[in-house]
């Protein structure tokens, strides 16, 4: 009997997730849709509306993804210095910081902070929209909800994102110089030498497609979290939960895929 | 009936979630012109029909049809054309809350017509004037008492000069005075207007004040349509329960007895 449930609710748990699924790619199709076609079609949101977002997606993130970018070069370069410094290459502390932050560390925790800031208050948003039927009277008003409200979103973090991703790299680099130079004591120049020499190009865009990868992740998710949320405010904070968590799992989830596709295939 | 033409007309709608059925053969004609008001209790599909009617909700069998088109197989643009000449007011008014009152009333008429700025400014403050709220323009709804919050979103309902204006409990949590007030507003848009309206409300006062013609719903049928005065008269013992607010009845608020001991017991 317990086998019995136990087996069921397994079933349950992926027919579930399917589901879900299917519809976060079908609300991804309708977006990439209006995103392309509304410009033709005279149906596209105002470029106020993406502005705003865009004001609220990126600059209003530049202090966070500042400290955090910054903060996490300064511990790459302390944590390998240590270890380099017992093989005397205290200068490949500029190559390990400038590479793990272009290609892994820069895209996955700036998006992971962005799905805490953003996908959170997009979820917030537009549940309470849902639930106050805001969602419901702008279809009564002939204005398509995926296209008034989604879109903006989505664009705004696609093209955001992949800044703060650059902008993290930077700042990432930037507080390893400081441990290299001030505490190391390693020469300015040879130091930003080493951390450009062994940076390749595909490190950056691969860590740019990354980025623009997880743009997606945050947006749909938030977007679809909010407009299927129900019951009041309290579903209002279970969606918003929901969005950051199933952001988180599938930002990792997604960068395990990139990184076996870029660096352990035949790409 | 001295209008002739059909603005809503629903034809043997039904709609089941899971196992409930909650509109179970409904079948309403409603005249351009007219006052119509849905009655019945909480959970009677009142606002289920009414969500079907303006086409946010599909129905498993039946249909809809709104100003001579059938509404239930229609592409989005062809949607949108309809919706354009309906009008709703939501029950919490759902107003915008990142947008200033003249912003919600002049979304609609900013994003499907080219008018001018100043063009657009007169409109929201004629539509303002009309439910008696102008110069409140520029504030933000969480500014504004429920009562002018409805008011506000029966402004942006009309905003784009509709045919048809659908009510979801229009006085629901209003004082009496506020709810006087949103009733002639309802009646002054329809005489001055000629606008159809249709209003689902479970508030008495509110019914007799506004409707030119009534129906019943119960447990997802219309058990009675009529004028006022039909209504006031008639001999249906749900109808006369309904009126009364007689807790017994052929309506039932508290399960049987013996169901209350068999569970009790159980």
């Amino acid at each position: 009997m317990f086998f019995i449930e136990f087996i069921s609710g397994i079933g349950r748990v992926v027919l579930g997730t399917v589901e879900h699924s299917k519809r976060v790619f079908s609300l991804f199709r309708e977006t990439v849709y209006w995103s392309v076609i509304g410009p033709f079609k005279k149906k596209f949101p105002k470029p106020k509306s993406i502005f705003e977002q865009m004001v609220f997606v990126g600059v209003k993130s530049i202090l966070i993804v500042f400290f955090v970018g910054l903060f996490t070069g300064i511990v790459i370069a302390m944590q390998s210095a240590y270890q380099l410094a017992k093989l005397g290459g205290a200068i490949y502390v500029a190559a390990m910081v400038s590479v793990s932050m272009v290609r892994e560390l820069g895209p996955v925790l700036t998006s992971l902070v962005v799905a805490g800031r953003v996908g959170a208050a997009i979820t917030a948003e537009l549940g309470t929209m849902k639930v106050s039927e805001q969602i419901e009277a702008l279809d009564t008003l002939a204005l398509n909800p995926i296209r008034f409200l989604v879109v903006p979103r989505f664009l705004a973090l696609l093209l955001m994102l992949p800044c703060l991703v650059l902008f993290s790299d930077i700042m990432g680099i930037f507080g390893g110089y400081l441990v290299g130079v001030y505490n190391l004591g390693l020469n300015s120049h040879r130091y930003i030498d080493v951390s450009f020499d062994f940076m390749a190009w595909k490190d950056i865009w691969t860590g740019l497609i990354k980025s623009v990868t997880f743009a997606t992740i945050i947006s749909m998710i938030g977007c679809y979290m909010g407009l299927n949320t129900r019951g009041g405010a309290e579903g209002v904070g279970k969606a918003t939960t929901v969005s950051v968590v199933t952001s988180f799992v599938l930002i990792i989830l997604f960068d395990c895929i990139l990184t076996g596709l870029f660096y352990f295939s035949n790409m | 009936m001295e209008h002739k033409e059909t603005a809503v007309k629903v034809e043997n709608l039904v709609r089941r979630f899971g196992e409930r059925t909650i509109l179970n053969g409904i079948d309403l004609e409603i005249k351009k012109g007219e006052t119509f008001v849905i009655m019945g209790g909480s959970g009677c599909g009142k606002s289920t029909l009414l969500r079907h009617m303006i086409g946010s909700l599909k129905p498993d069998s039946g249909r809809v049809s709104l100003l001579g088109t059938d509404i239930t197989n229609l592409t989005e643009d062809e949607m949108d054309a309809i919706k354009k000449k309906v009008g709703m007011s939501f029950q919490g008014s759902a107003l915008f809350d990142s947008m200033t009152v003249g912003e919600n009333v002049s979304l609609a008429l900013r994003e499907h017509t080219k008018l001018e700025e100043n063009v657009i400014n007169i409109m929201i403050k004629m539509k303002l004037e009309l439910v008696g709220l102008s110069g409140f323009e520029d504030l933000m709804p969480s500014q504004l008492s429920g009562g002018m919050k409805k008011r506000v979103g029966l402004a942006r309902a009309i905003a784009m000069d509709p045919e048809i204006i659908f009510y979801d409990e229009p006085t629901a949590g209003l004082d009496p005075i506020v709810a006087g007030v949103i009733d002639k507003l309802i009646l002054d848009l329809s005489k001055k207007l000629s606008i159809t309206s249709i209003v689902v409300t479970h508030d008495m006062g509110s019914v007799f004040r506004i409707a030119d013609r009534i129906a019943m719903l119960y447990e997802g049928k219309v058990v009675e349509v009529g004028t006022k005065d039909e209504i006031k008269h008639s001999k249906n013992p749900l109808v006369k329960q309904f009126l009364a607010g007689d807790p017994d009845g052929p309506i039932k608020f508290f399960q049987k007895s013996d169901d209350y001991l068999e569970q009790l017991t159980k």
